[in-house]
């Protein structure tokens, strides 16, 4: 066992923990953030998509060592009032269908965002690669994300 | 005859004698130095191709034709296949792009089981390992190092150009091939991959090999 401190979503945490348990399950099962999802467990699917200083890691092989003081964000702190735009424009286009999928999916669209504000279609199937809907909602995905693009740009402009 | 005229007679064949044998010393200094170097050099050469196609069956195994790709994405597999579905991109950095960044995945030591993606741990500018932090990307955009369908003669002079090999010295060759985590990994693949015909040691003594014997090229 080994203390590892790190932030999750905005707040400091310190917990004692194998280091080479995986973050997935750190989050799961140590703290009780089950919006992150347990899919293949090979980083294949994309549903356990979690950012670590910005990246869209997979927790489910991230070693919970990996993220010592480093920033961690889940599905549940990716704003705290549902205002985050892939959040507004996921529930106004009614994206999900089964749902399992997409708060990997959310996080997926939220990085691509975050480093490319207004994504054409093959930058958002490119970056999206990485994450398995087996409902085939890739098209609601990709409408979504251009929608969260456009809400971004009008909050920006009104700002 | 009187000893004059012996004289006369016999001086001629001793001046030919003197001549044949000075011409002798000559012929023998001339292939004891002008002549001895192009055979030294000839023998060096053959050594360093000799060693250099030795290291070239490594360079031209899957664990580090993946990463040295022809194309602007990272292979994989035994038969070197682009990462199934996912559309990867080297980057600038040599470190993929946006969501799809090497490290999402990759971390700094092998998954276990098959299938699972392989790690390497990140190496700091004084040597040290950071056992935490994953260490796996392509080289950058701006000297791609492309192994990946090279000819042993191709390899071999992009490996020597500093423009193509990323201003590495043969020095800093042979540091790189001997120490980068990355390089190391290829033997210690992880469960269900290959590793190269030669084991490491012999890997890093044939790349010395090449440069200490001129670093020549196969044709």
């Amino acid at each position: 066992m080994k203390s590892i401190a790190f932030n999750l979503n905005g707040a400091g945490v310190t917990i004692e923990v194998e280091p080479d348990k995986p973050l997935l399950w750190v989050l799961r099962d140590d703290l009780g953030l089950t919006g992150t999802k347990y899919g293949c467990g090979m980083a294949i699917c994309g549903c356990c998509t979690v950012h670590v200083e910005g990246d869209a890691i997979r927790s489910c092989v991230t070693p919970i060592a990996r993220v010592t003081g480093k920033r961690v964000i889940t599905i549940e702190g990716l704003s705290n009032d549902l205002r985050h735009p892939v959040q507004r424009a996921w529930v106004d286009l009614q994206v999900p269908q089964c749902g399992y999928c997409q708060p990997g999916q959310m996080m997926s669209a939220a990085c691509l965002l975050a480093q490319n504000p207004n994504p054409t279609d093959t930058d958002i199937d490119d970056a999206m690669s990485g994450n398995l809907c087996r409902c085939g909602t890739y098209q609601r995905i990709r409408k979504a994300i251009h929608r969260a693009a456009e809400m971004t740009a009008k909050q920006g402009a009104r700002e | 005859m009187n000893r004059r005229s012996t004289l006369l007679i016999v001086a001629p064949w001793h001046l030919l004698i003197l001549l044949c044998a000075l011409a002798t010393i000559c012929l023998f200094i001339r292939i004891n130095t002008h002549g001895a170097t192009p055979l030294k050099q000839d023998a060096d050469r053959a050594k360093a191709i000799k060693a250099f196609n030795a290291a070239y069956s490594v360079f031209m195994h899957p664990r580090c034709v993946n990463c040295h790709p022809a194309g602007n994405a990272p292979l994989r597999g035994e038969d070197s296949q682009p990462h199934a579905g996912l559309r990867l991109r080297r980057g600038i950095d040599g470190q993929g792009v946006s969501v799809l960044k090497c490290t999402n995945c990759h971390q700094s030591e092998n998954q276990p089981g098959d299938h699972l993606p392989p790690g390497a741990p990140n190496i700091r500018r004084d040597g040290s390992l950071e056992l935490t932090t994953p260490r796996w990307h392509l080289p950058p955009a701006n000297t791609p190092m492309i192994f990946q369908g090279r000819t042993p003669s191709q390899l071999c002079r992009q490996l020597k150009d500093p423009k193509q090999n990323g201003g590495l010295t043969g020095d800093q060759l042979v540091h790189h091939v001997a120490n980068d985590p990355l390089v190391l990994w290829g033997w210690n693949p992880g469960q269900g991959r290959t590793t190269p015909p030669l084991n490491h040691d012999q890997f890093v003594t044939s790349v010395k090999e090449w440069l200490e014997n001129g670093g020549a090229c196969p044709d």
